[in-house]
């Protein structure tokens, strides 16, 4: 395999796990401002804060206003982490590829590309905006499964899922951040209701709430959905569980000691932590760490398998 | 609206399709046939089908624009085939054949005796001002002695119908892609006519070019590595190149994959280390293959490529050189190549041509303006051309300035009015111009594409077919009429 192609197959799955997070995050967000009292006044822009790109938020727009975000956040172009900025980047990087991905797949990623340029001012729109999400996380979960389903599950696939669990990854803790901080300012005993719903919607973020149910059978307590969300083994989007993913793959490719090292270092890491017992500020602090080593993984990767400077093949 | 075939108008030209008077041609009687049960939804509706299968295949060309980077556009398409009878197809077939067959024996002779010079029926001054002749490949013999392993021919038909070469493409042909998925458009839309008739499949041009391509693997293995090296993705051809790759099951790289090793061979650059390379089909142009032996500022090639291929550590298809045939002067010399090196007569006729190189020719061509046609040598995609009898009077003056100065670039070819096939307008059939590309791969045996990429110009009374210039294109049958 072509490092060039190993390298666009990675962000190809990067980029589509980035739409369909966007796309839930959107989605469970705008449901639950619906369930908040009305005096609490939902702060929208955190929701930029958790995709990482508020600086490219202020350059182009002037107001913080429910519209402006929700435009950013799905369907500008300008954003590499708005849906439509990760469908345009996965479509890019699948172009690339075509060669290699399966056709139907291809074929898939295409249209879901066109239906989501096309319908976009319905999916601004407030009545719009949920079937629209809806089929755009139902399209991703599509392209993954004809994936699963039809690519040999080889070298190629082995950097997709990579991709795609790195990013999963990422925005998993992107979220615990953000969430765990920002939603109810103000502590005031007629919001104690609301608590419950604010963790739910972390869980629903990520479709975690069911199978935290499932796996945990207590109530949404904060402590539980953090070791839920950190640590489960099982659930997929857990991030213990998307870094067994990463060295799973990484098991079956050549030169791998530098990135397996790297991945199996950050496992120990997630797994000898307490993050229920944390509080506010060492979360904030552990969740930092736990971004930097991400990177660090990434870096490994691309180090060792897309750079430049290859060992020859024996 | 339905298509009333007696309202059609051949204009006294040749159609494809339709003899005049609402009659079709014997080939195309169960189409049109077909065609006319269909009311005006039901056509809208296979319209509309075609067009949904080529965006959601993503069949695309790219066209540079200023504002947004390169863009992918979807490939204009009409659904209304154009239909060749099989026992007119075989002939031009076996005459495509000749003509590689000789031009392949021209380029070798050129890089080795120049026996054809020597002998006096190809001009020594006609070599010297070619621009695609290359100094390094002098000398180099290339497996079996094929030069241009994958040719694309383009044949037009004039009033009469009789058919001529236009062209012949030797350095990096394109189109082959859009014939190949034209042919799945169309049995996506019109499933029952391939059940109802006999038209011959198409689909079989990727494994032959893979096996055109193995066999000349420098070493003997079962399953060499064969690659495509395509500019990128903002190449107008790139669709092309990774479908070609991924039809073949070869890897598709760029120059940046690629480097030659101390040892002279071609390797690339993959996940596991270095993998040798046997045979490339590249797809970029000789003078950007290699900067250590061509342009020195290309990034797209490979430093070194030249030296690999002259050592035989790797094949190169076409090889470098080949554009030496690929010149619309040397086009003119076809024929007499033909009765040089095969001792037959040509069985398909060029266009008559008129090279502004001689004297007496130029005198003519330059008192004729009004009613020829222009060309440059070796200008591609209809660029730079004068259409004499469509052209202004400062334009003729200009065209004549430029052949005085640089007569050997310069031919001249009678304005031909070239046959029409019906294609959709909006909801009703009118003529439109068009051409026809077959894809002529040469190794071991010669195999010729059954039928080829039709092109077809989409602004009434235009001939210009070239996509980057508002053509589209059509699929090509070849139609076992014997037996229906």
């Amino acid at each position: 395999m072509l490092s060039r192609v190993a390298e666009n197959i990675y962000w190809m799955a990067r980029y589509m796990e980035r739409a369909e997070d966007t796309a839930r995050l959107v989605n469970v967000t705008t449901h639950l401002v619906l369930d908040l009292p009305k005096k609490v006044s939902f702060d929208w822009e955190t929701l930029v804060d958790i995709t990482g790109y508020s600086e490219i938020f202020r350059e182009r727009y002037e107001t913080a206003d429910d519209r402006n975000l929700v435009r950013f956040l799905v369907g500008d172009a300008l954003n590499p982490g708005s849906v439509i900025g990760s469908l345009d980047n996965a479509r890019e990087n699948a172009r690339t590829i075509r060669d290699i991905i399966p056709r139907e797949a291809w074929e898939q990623i295409n249209n879901l590309h066109l239906k989501c340029k096309g319908n976009l001012q319905s999916g601004l729109s407030r009545r719009g905006r949920y079937d629209y999400l809806r089929w755009t996380i139902l399209g991703v979960q599509t392209i993954t499964g004809m994936l699963a389903g039809t690519m040999t599950h080889d070298a190629g696939y082995d950097f997709l899922r990579m991709g795609r669990n790195l990013e999963r990854a990422d925005m998993t803790t992107r979220i615990i951040d953000v969430r765990s901080v920002n939603l109810l300012a103000e502590k005031s005993v007629d919001l104690v209701p609301f608590e419950n719903i604010q963790w739910m919607s972390v869980l629903k973020s990520l479709t975690g709430y069911q199978m935290y149910r499932r796996a945990m059978q207590v109530r949404v307590r904060r402590p539980d959905v953090l070791k839920f969300l950190f640590q489960d083994r099982r659930f997929p989007r857990s991030l213990y569980h998307c870094l067994r993913e990463v060295e799973n793959c990484l098991q079956d490719l050549p030169h791998n000691d530098a990135p397996l090292r790297q991945v199996t270092q950050m496992q120990r890491m997630v797994f000898d932590a307490k993050p229920g017992r944390l509080d506010q500020v060492e979360l904030h602090q552990f969740i930092d760490d736990l971004q930097a080593q991400l990177a660090g993984v990434h870096d490994q990767i691309a180090a060792t398998y897309f750079g430049v400077a290859v060992p020859a093949a024996t | 609206m339905t298509i009333r075939w007696k309202e059609y108008p051949t204009q006294g030209l040749y159609d494809e399709l339709m003899r005049g008077g609402g009659r079709p041609r014997d080939a195309a009687r169960f189409l049109c046939q077909y065609l006319k049960r269909l009311s005006d939804d039901e056509i809208q509706a296979r319209k509309a089908a075609a067009e949904l299968a080529i965006r959601v295949m993503g069949i695309t060309f790219t066209v540079y624009s200023q504002q947004g980077g390169s863009i992918d556009r979807a490939w204009p398409f009409d659904i209304i085939p154009r239909i060749i009878p099989r026992m007119e197809w075989e002939r031009i077939e076996a005459g495509l054949q000749q003509r590689v067959q000789a031009l392949n024996m021209f380029i070798d002779d050129i890089y080795h005796e120049q026996r054809i010079v020597n002998d006096g029926v190809f001009p020594a001054e006609i070599l010297a001002g070619s621009k695609n002749f290359r100094e390094q490949c002098v000398g180099i013999s290339p497996t079996l002695g094929i030069w241009a392993h994958i040719c694309g021919s383009d044949l037009v038909r004039d009033k009469k119908g009789a058919v001529y070469v236009l062209e012949d493409n030797l350095r990096v042909p394109s189109g082959v892609s859009y014939m190949l998925e034209n042919r799945q458009v169309m049995k996506r839309v019109f499933p029952e006519l391939f059940q109802e008739a006999s038209i011959l499949p198409v689909d079989d041009y990727p494994s032959q070019l893979y096996d055109c391509l193995a066999a000349i693997s420098p070493r003997p293995l079962a399953q060499p590595e064969v690659v495509v090296l395509t500019p990128g993705i903002y190449n107008s051809a790139y669709f092309e190149h990774s479908y070609l790759a991924q039809q073949m099951g070869a890897e598709l790289v760029e120059g940046r994959d690629l480097e030659v090793g101390d040892d002279d061979c071609v390797y690339m650059r993959a996940v596991e280390g270095l993998i040798r390379v046997d045979v490339i089909y590249r797809r970029i142009d000789d003078m950007f293959i290699d900067p250590e032996a061509f342009d020195p500022d290309s990034i797209l090639g490979v430093p070194g490529l030249m030296r690999a291929w002259k050592k035989g550590n790797v094949a190169l298809a076409n090889a470098p050189g080949a554009g030496v045939a690929d010149d619309k002067v040397v086009y003119a010399f076809v024929p007499a190549m033909i009765r040089y090196y095969l001792d037959q007569d040509p069985i398909l006729p060029n266009v008559e041509t008129y090279l502004c190189a001689d004297k007496k020719q130029r005198d003519h061509v330059l008192a004729n303006l009004d009613k020829l046609v222009v060309k440059p040598a070796n200008e591609s995609g209809g660029y730079g051309m004068l259409i004499g009898p469509q052209a202004s009077r400062d334009e003729r003056e200009k065209f004549a300035k430029l052949i005085r100065k640089d007569p050997r670039n310069y031919i001249a070819q009678p304005l031909l009015t070239l046959s029409t096939a019906p294609t959709m307008v909006g909801d009703h059939v009118e003529p439109r111009h068009l051409d026809l590309r077959p894809f002529i791969l040469s190794g071991q045996k010669t195999y010729v594409t059954t039928g080829g990429l039709t092109r077809v110009a989409l602004k009434k009374g235009s001939t210009v077919v070239n996509s980057s210039q508002g053509g589209g294109s059509k699929d090509t049958w070849i139609v076992d009429s014997e037996g229906a």
